[in-house]
């Protein structure tokens, strides 16, 4: 589904990632796990191109994503980001439809797919006439999936979604977003420095440190781990990391 | 009241000399506008140019308005006709706060939301069109209203090299050492002024975003 071979990429002679491969399986959901400037964003722009690699190649369904055209490429995989980045200027509604309007949908289908994703995401229909400003962080949030699935990508790239919200919030739209993805199937990379979120969503962890893929194990490998880097993070955060691992699984 | 009198004996021709003020300041901030918004945009999105257009339009604006109008003035199609050099003139000093603005509008967009747009699969005129035009606009119209500001104050020197306008009272005024011509007007130039400040705030005012 996406692969990354032997990727580099370096900005203003620093070395951002190094030798990157990793194979993002389709339908799992990919959590990549680091702490801050270990360049877990920079993997996941690779993907929709934002970035470009210095050396070696992504695969998006099974071909280079730089041999395709790029606004093609990002049509087809949906963009979340902490905070959400929605339109400002823009409704709830507008937000949600811009990608299917610019695709070319009619005007009906979109109405209709708006009101479809706003009740996937556990929001009530009369929030499509707000403005971003008008709505809570974990309703913007929700928008911010919302806009993400209209278009029905086969592919979610998610950074940080639930980074900026209370822990009560973050533990409702985890917990959603997991019976989301029962139904929605898609192939999701995900980005957090929280490990408990990282046990409780991933099918499997791949921890990032200084611009190098450490290791990627599943939530039940990464407890157990011998890693150094892995356990440093399971001594980090503490007990209680069992039940957060099977919380997501069960 | 002698003002008063003045301004009702000569309305004709303070409605006709606000009337060519108007055109002149119309006409040159439409062309500043023309000219100063893509020249923005495009210095912030390859901000290396940046310095240069910003640098070119601030020595413009530091030309002194009658040395500006004398040194175009021998300038073969323009120096022919007073209106067209008054609005080149004039439309060279309102370039600066129009690009200025709209250089700043457009890089005070939040560059998250850009990206995500960008992510999303927005070409680049759609980007610029539907998100970084829209959240800059209350910036640039705020350039343009500056711009009117200024134009219209410096319209009256227009008079000088024949172009009409208001300032055609203020030089015979002073020429007549006479007040009530001068004011005749200074007065209606300053209510433009004021009005313009005003109604355009207001626009923009309605277009800030939230
Ligand atoms: N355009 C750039 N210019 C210079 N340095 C960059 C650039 N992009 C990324 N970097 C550097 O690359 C490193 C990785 O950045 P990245 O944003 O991928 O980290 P991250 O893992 O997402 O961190 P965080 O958890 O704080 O978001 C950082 O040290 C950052 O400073
Ligand atoms: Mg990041």
């Amino acid at each position: 589904m996406i692969e990354f071979r032997d990727v580099s990429y370096s900005v203003d002679g620093i070395q951002v990632l190094s030798d990157l491969t990793l194979r993002v399986a389709h339908g799992e959901i990919l959590v990549l796990l680091g702490r801050s400037g270990s360049g877990k964003t920079t993997t996941l722009k690779l993907v929709n191109r934002l970035v470009t690699p210095t050396s070696g190649q992504v695969l998006v369904n099974g071909k280079a994503n730089d041999q395709v055209d790029v606004i093609q490429l990002r049509r087809g995989i949906g963009y979340v980001i902490q905070e959400a980045g929605l339109f400002p200027h823009f409704t709830v509604e507008r937000n949600i439809g811009l990608v299917p309007k610019i695709e070319g949908w009619p005007e009906e289908r979109v109405r209709a797919r708006v009101q479809e994703m706003l009740q996937l995401v556990g929001l009530t229909p009369d929030l499509a006439s707000r403005y971003p400003h008008q709505l809570s962080g974990g309703q913007r949030q929700r928008v911010g999936v919302a806009r993400a699935l209209a278009a029905d990508p086969a592919i979610l790239l998610m950074d940080e979604p639930f980074g900026a919200l209370d822990p009560l919030t973050r533990d409702e739209l985890q917990r959603e977003f997991l019976l989301l993805q029962q139904r929605v199937h898609k192939t999701v990379v995900f980005v957090t420095h929280d490990l408990r979120e990282a046990l409780r969503l991933a099918s499997r962890i791949s921890l990032m440190e200084a611009g190098k893929l450490v290791t990627v194990l599943t939530p039940q490998e990464f407890l157990k781990s011998s890693d150094p880097w892995a356990s440093a993070y399971v001594h980090a955060f503490g007990d209680g990391l069992e039940s957060a691992a099977n919380r997501g699984t069960s | 009241m002698n003002l008063l009198r003045f301004f009702v004996q000569n309305h004709t021709q303070v409605l006709d000399l606000t009337g060519e003020h108007l055109r002149l300041v119309g006409w040159s901030t439409f062309f500043a506008m023309l000219i100063g918004i893509p020249l923005g945009i495009l210095i912030a999105h390859r901000t290396q140019l940046g310095r240069p257009v910003l640098t070119a339009a601030n020595i413009i604006q530091t030309i002194p308005g009658i040395a500006l109008f004398g040194f175009l003035l021998p300038v073969p199609w323009l120096g022919e006709s007073a209106e067209r050099l008054a609005i080149l003139a004039l439309t060279l000093y309102a370039l600066l706060p129009i690009i200025r603005n709209t250089y700043d509008g457009i890089r005070g967009v939040d560059a998250a939301v850009v990206e995500a747009g960008r992510g999303m699969g927005l070409t680049e005129s759609q980007l610029l069109f539907q998100v970084e035009l829209p959240l800059a606009l209350s910036v640039i119209i705020s350039g343009v209203r500056i711009a009117v500001v200024i134009s219209v104050g410096l319209a009256t020197i227009a008079a000088f090299i024949g172009a009409g306008g208001l300032g055609e009272f203020i030089f015979r005024g002073v020429a007549m050492v006479d007040n009530r011509v001068i004011l005749a007007g200074a007065i209606p130039a300053a209510i433009l002024a004021l009005l313009a400040d005003f109604g355009i705030g207001w626009i923009e005012k309605q277009l800030r975003p939230r």
